[in-house]
């Protein structure tokens, strides 16, 4: 285990775009079984932060520990951290040459090597859990954005990770079908998988997150439970971005 | 008028050339096909070694580099000269002594891997940067993300274009002639003048055009059959 305890722990990570600080000293926790959510606006950091846990982007100071492991600095097996850690991004990044069960099947095959049997029964369950199993033959394009989305979330949870990083999943929805996305998010968290989520969705980080982070500019401003957070935020700049958001009718 | 319709049109002539150009043209379908498998397979190397990421890979892209600049810029009859008379010269062991059939497809070879190359390494470039970063992020190595993800999108794309060399390299086929080699176009050339008469070249041409008609079409085919089923239809 880290020396933060957390399951996930970052410590002061700082990341740099050339001159734009994106990142600055960010330190946060999350534990097993938690649902951390990022809110804060466009280009406040959240995507980077979750892209740093996963090593696509490499941090520029500070360090980050996944299940106890430090995956900061060289020498890390980025493929197995990858593992073991599934990110579903805002425009779902469906492979579109393959149909929808070869898209789920393809890293459990590929990258845990399990037999293609295999990795077929564990793709068709999944997308029998989220009633896609008729589309299996079909090609991503051929689904809707909430249809291809699911089939997004499932074909990271085909790795069976340990952890879901999910960037603003929904963003990139019409509202109609944003909530068949989030009800399978609520379905997750329910059964305990540990997820951090970058969303502008603020009812639902309300209703789901065990911790709510705002970023502002690169920095976490403030953390805490939902009720503190969305009741009574003590930062000005919460406050400022979370009357915003009522304004938008977005909570 | 007469003069033109009888010396490239002249229907006896054409009967008459027809199965010696015929037999020539063979070369010219051993040529092509065997020039396009290689260079199908070395430009797709090439393109791969092209994109190599870090410095370690830095020589080897210089080479593959190179090698495309220069093969591209040189007219592949110099090639051919290089390669079929040039390599005799040498004695060398294996190299010096292959025969003219051999040393065309190398020529052809050579110089068309060069176009090939690029053309797969657009292809490679089209495809978003988000498809490999979902790949890596299933933890998908960088070899297995190439393999399964981008390769395939690359190749789709690049049919076309592709095509478009494979019709220039059947066509350049007959500038393997210089080099002695007897194929359609060379023996339209002892046709005339054997018979002072150039409806043997007329024969080569409907041959070489004959050829890459089905060619386009079947290739056409391949890529709306796909469309079909990946893409979403407009109603």
């Amino acid at each position: 285990m880290s020396v933060n305890g957390g399951f996930v722990a970052l410590d002061g990570v700082t990341k740099r775009f050339g001159e734009v600080t994106v990142l600055q000293g960010v330190d946060l926790d999350v534990d097993l079984h938690q649902v951390v959510c990022l809110i804060g606006a466009s280009g406040s950091g959240k995507s980077t932060l979750l892209r740093c846990v996963n090593r696509l982007e490499r941090v520029d100071a500070g360090t980050i520990t996944v299940d106890g492991q430090t995956i900061t600095g060289d020498g890390v097996d980025v493929n197995a951290l990858r593992r073991k850690i599934g990110i579903v991004f805002q425009a779902f990044n469906l492979f579109p040459h393959m149909s929808v069960i070869d898209n789920v099947m393809l890293a459990p095959a590929k990258a845990l090597g399990l037999s293609r049997a295999e990795s077929r029964t564990r793709a068709r369950e999944l997308l029998d859990r989220i009633g896609l199993l008729d589309k299996a033959q079909e090609f991503p394009d051929r689904l809707s954005g909430g249809q291809q989305q699911r089939v997004a979330i499932v074909r990271a949870l085909a790795m069976s990770p340990k952890l879901m990083l999910l960037d603003e999943i929904t963003s990139a929805l019409d509202p109609q079908l944003v909530s068949e996305v989030l009800n399978l998010v609520r379905e997750l968290a329910d059964s305990g998988m540990t997820m951090i989520i970058a969303t502008h969705e603020m009812s639902f980080a309300r209703e789901c997150a065990s911790k709510i982070c705002f970023l502002d500019a690169g920095v976490i401003l403030e953390q805490g439970p939902p009720e503190e957070i969305f009741i009574a935020p003590k930062n000005v700049r919460t406050r400022e971005f979370l009357s915003r958001v009522i304004e938008a009718g977005r909570l | 008028m007469g003069k033109f319709l009888h010396a490239y049109l002249s229907p006896l002539d054409i009967r008459r050339a027809m199965p010696q150009v015929w037999d020539g043209f063979q070369t010219n379908i051993k040529l092509m096909v065997i020039a396009e498998l290689l260079v199908l397979v070395f430009a797709l190397l090439i393109a791969v070694v092209r994109g190599l990421p870090g410095r370690a890979a830095l020589p080897l892209r210089g080479v593959a580099i190179a090698y495309t600049d220069f093969f591209r810029g040189t007219p592949l009859i110099l090639v051919a000269f290089v390669v079929a008379l040039g390599l005799p010269s040498l004695r060398l062991a294996v190299i010096s002594n292959q025969s003219l059939f051999t040393y065309g497809i190398v020529a052809l070879t050579l110089v068309y891997t060069a176009y090939v190359t690029e053309v797969y390494r657009a292809g490679i470039e089209s495809v978003h940067p988000s498809q490999r970063m979902a790949a890596r992020s299933l933890g998908l190595s960088y070899t297995q993300t190439l393999r399964h993800v981008v390769l395939p999108q690359a190749i789709r794309r690049v049919i076309p274009p592709l095509l478009n060399d494979f019709i220039g390299l059947q066509k350049d086929t007959a500038i393997i002639s210089v080099i002695g080699l007897t194929e359609a176009t060379a023996q339209a050339g002892f046709y005339s003048n054997d018979y002072f008469n150039y409806a043997g070249y007329t024969v080569a041409a409907i041959f070489f055009v004959v050829l890459t008609i089905p060619f386009a079409r079947f290739t056409d085919n391949i890529i709306k059959q796909r469309e079909l089923r990946e893409r979403a239809q407009l109603v």
